[in-house]
């Protein structure tokens, strides 16, 4: 994963008052003292157990999946799990594919977590992947992860436009959560149009071509 | 730093405050830089904001992409650790069944409290506000005026810095000339609320909170804060001057490392430690007051957290600031022989009237926001427009059913994906590939969330008092919770719903879940909002309050409560500043009275 960090440490104007520009170096220290290291792939870091990450976890460094509980996928189900992320969330236009950003770690680290909300989604999601790759097996002989690019996607057109009912639950069920994914790093952020995160001396508001648009004025005159 | 083990504290301190959230940071504020020598008891770890914020961390970078869970409710990155509406150890138990009638109580275990998590919205009670009873024959007056209460807000005001505007709306005060910091500019979903507004009669105008758009003037304030004090006066401007003005990025709930907004552990705490006057000792489970055999206080009693071992400190006057549902039970177990139904309770009335606010919110998609060129819509980290209550006079006329005000907190709509789909999946439904990626930024932004956040009216059947079985890990007695709702806060819930449907309809969206729901169906539990007050009431008859103007409890001359229990009504108003403005007034008063000898 790339990471802009040292840009949003940057001053953004030349007008920005020495006092402030190392306040704003000091606010940035704890976390350029972690590093920015890209997401390893799964399973590098030791598992810590089954429970979750405590009441007071270290706020201030970078995670990555399998270092608070350990991971579930055997390595068929993380190719699959893969393969699937790059044809919902593929490389184009907007932003690099799934896989890039590394979405089928966080989808094992989400299954694996011992919270209730993702203990709930683990029960729908891995009888799903099994029952998916069941699937795929039988009308394709061959994993998912195998197919042609043509062939994987003719499996998604199936079950999202409905004609294959028993798998819809998983499949939305992946979607949203690679979308959760995706859009929580910052190539997701430039897919869906998130800006911010940046330090700024000013904050001018919505800019006119967006105002006018919507059609409203700013009203906050100062 | 004078953050001292329970074996380091000193043989007798002036005041010793349980507490270090608004009410109790205020206490050691004022009373330390008047050159008073305060300990202060945390039951929470040591906290530091500036080397522990996680400023313009991802959500990727967090587990679970920063979403919420049990162990960090706000989601992972919110300031707030070792609390939340569990605590691990510290349980709490309710009366009623049936989750409506239950209430959450949620504690932040920091130095600091729930100030550093808060949303910063800092409203002054306005006059009306003192004397509910007096206008509609319901709930309690206060024993004290705006007029009384007035030079305090705006003191609070220029101690934390707080951005706003004066309006001139009913009730709702304009602050002196100078006061309050430049407003941040409207957001998109800001501006198309104010318009819709404008439509319906609903007056939506810029929101104060606490967070510094500007530096602080610190040539000037510490001066108006401090007249005759020089040495206050220095402590407080070096304290000025390392606050940093908002750069207009990562949300409050984090806390703020360059300490742009007010948490106590970045405001109030800074200026006392440096005086010297103080020491803070953090892991401190407060048990209960200890008090002599003519009835005053002498100290506390408390649990090192660390070593599990029972420690007593002793001071003068004793303050108690741990919230509502903890100075009650801290009273009500502080037994003796002068205090056999708990300590300041010969009213009986210590744990009763406990209120929070009256939550009911609604989102709305909106089309006009489809689609919108991508902007920085980050601002100042939480609301920048609200609507404060427009109908006191269809109130005043009858034409209501229900007595009370709320008002309206708007939503950002362009925030940082974190963890979870930032578009619902109902509008996702069937979609993958590059489709699903133009369908995800077409309505990433459309939706607006809108908060009812109101008041509710003290009832006999929403107050604390002590389980008389369970206790805590330490052997302590817990709290055991009385909820109910009367129909004022439920119709007052249902009278928002329509509101937002209006406002959503006004600006050619659609509620999302259909709206068309009822009171009860909206109304969030009690607890939720995080508003807990009362418990502990001040009026003007030792019969039938626990406390006096002056936070000073009838029973116990040198014991006050500086939290929110002394409130005898809960305003629309987010209570912070309140609380802290009634905290800074009665530390002046403790000093007084104090050098009088009346203590």
């Amino acid at each position: 994963m790339e990471s802009n960090m040292e840009d949003h440490n940057s001053p953004t104007s030349s007008r920005l008052p020495r006092r402030q520009v190392l306040q704003w170096f000091a606010a940035a220290a704890p976390v350029a003292a972690t590093g920015l290291p890209a997401l390893s792939p799964a399973r590098t870091a030791p598992a810590l157990g089954t429970k979750g990450y405590g009441t007071d976890p270290d706020l201030i460094k970078e995670y990555n999946p399998g270092d608070v509980w350990p991971l579930t996928f055997t390595d068929d189900q993380r190719k699959t799990v893969t393969a699937l992320s790059d044809i919902v969330l593929p490389a184009d236009e907007y932003g690099p594919a799934a896989s890039t950003v590394r979405v089928h770690d966080y989808l094992d680290e989400w299954v694996s977590a011992p919270y209730p909300n993702q203990q709930r989604d683990r029960k729908v999601f891995m009888p799903g992947l099994e029952k998916f790759e069941a699937w795929v097996k039988e009308n394709h002989s061959a994993p998912f992860a195998e197919l042609s690019a043509e062939q994987q996607t003719a499996v998604c057109e199936a079950i999202a436009t409905g004609k294959e009912k028993s798998l819809s639950a998983f499949f939305d069920k992946f979607v949203m959560l690679a979308c959760g994914a995706y859009y929580s790093t910052m190539e997701g952020w430039k897919a869906i149009g998130y800006v911010g995160n940046i330090a700024s001396v000013t904050f001018d508001g919505p800019p006119p071509e967006v105002l006018e648009k919507v059609g409203v004025e700013q009203t906050v005159e100062n | 730093m004078p953050v001292i083990p329970a074996s380091e504290a000193k043989s007798e301190y002036d005041v010793i405050i349980v507490g270090s959230g608004a009410g109790g940071g205020q206490m050691a504020y004022t009373l330390t830089l008047a050159g008073v020598k305060c300990l202060m008891l945390e039951a929470g770890r040591d906290y530091d904001p500036v080397a522990e914020t996680p400023m313009f961390h991802t959500g990727a970078q967090a587990p679970l992409g920063g979403t919420s869970t049990p162990e960090k409710p706000f989601g992972f990155h919110d300031a707030t650790i070792d609390g939340g509406w569990e605590v691990p150890g510290e349980p709490y138990t309710q009366a009623n069944e049936d989750p409506n009638d239950q209430f959450m109580w949620w504690r932040a275990r920091m130095l600091g409290g729930r100030t550093n998590h808060w949303g910063r919205i800092s409203l002054r009670n306005g006059p009306y506000d003192f004397k509910p009873k007096s206008r509609d024959g319901l709930g309690f007056d206060w024993p004290v005026t705006y007029d009384e209460i007035d030079p305090y807000y705006t003191k609070v005001e220029r101690l934390i810095g707080v951005y706003g505007t004066n309006e001139g709306l009913e009730n709702t005060p304009d602050s002196p000339d100078g006061v309050l910091q430049p407003p941040p500019k409207g957001r998109i979903g800001d501006l198309l609320s104010q318009k819709a507004g404008k439509k319906i009669g609903v007056p939506i105008v810029p929101i104060h909170r606490a967070v510094l758009t500007k530096p602080q003037d610190a040539d000037t304030l510490p001066g108006l804060l401090h007249p005759d004090n020089e040495d206050a006066q220095k402590y407080v401007a070096d304290s000025m001057r390392s606050r940093a003005a908002c750069f207009w990025a990562t949300a409050c709930g984090r806390g703020c490392s360059i300490r742009a907004n007010y948490q106590s552990t970045t405001v109030h705490l800074p200026p006392a430690l440096a005086t010297g006057n103080l020491d803070i000792i953090p892991d401190a489970h407060a048990r209960e007051v200890i008090v002599n055999d003519e009835g005053k206080a002498t100290g506390v009693l408390f649990i090192d957290k660390n070593t599990g071992k029972e420690e007593r400190v002793k001071g003068k006057t004793v303050v108690l600031a741990a919230s509502s549902g903890e100075t009650v039970r801290i009273l009500l177990n502080s037994k003796s022989n002068q205090f056999p139904e708990g300590l300041a309770n010969r009213s009986g009335l210590v744990g009763k009237y406990i209120m929070d606010t009256v939550g009911s919110d609604l989102r709305g998609q909106i089309p006009a926001l489809e689609n919108l060129p991508p902007h920085n819509d980050d601002g100042a980290g939480g609301s920048h427009f609200y609507a404060p209550w427009w109908l006191y006079g269809d109130q005043k006329a009858g034409k209501m059913d229900f007595a009370r005000g709320y008002h309206i907190e708007i939503g950002g709509t362009r925030s940082m994906p974190r963890g979870t789909s930032p578009v619902p999946g109902q509008y996702l439904k069937g979609l993958y590939g590059t489709k699903l990626k133009e369908e995800a930024r077409r309505y990433y932004g459309s939706f607006i969330g809108f908060a009812c956040r109101g008041e509710m009216i003290p009832n006999e059947g929403s107050f604390a008092e002590l389980d008389p079985e369970v206790k805590d890990k330490w052997g302590i007695p817990v709290v055991k919770w009385h909820w109910e709702w009367s129909d004022h806060e439920l119709n007052m819930s249902e009278h928002a719903q329509r509101t937002f449907e209006e406002l959503i309809d006004a600006m050619g969206g659609t509620p999302m879940g259909g709206g068309g729901k009822s009171g009860r169906d909206t109304i969030l539990n009690g607890g939720k909002v995080i508003h807990e007050v009362g418990g502990a009431i001040m009026g003007d008859d030792a019969e039938k309050s626990v406390c006096n103007r002056w936070n000073q409890t009838w029973d116990v001359p040198n014991l006050f409560l500086c939290d929110g229990s002394p409130f005898p009504s809960n305003a629309d108003k987010n209570p912070t500043e309140t609380i802290m403005a009634l905290a800074w007034r009665c530390a002046d008063h403790l000093i007084e009275e104090s050098r009088k000898g009346n203590l």
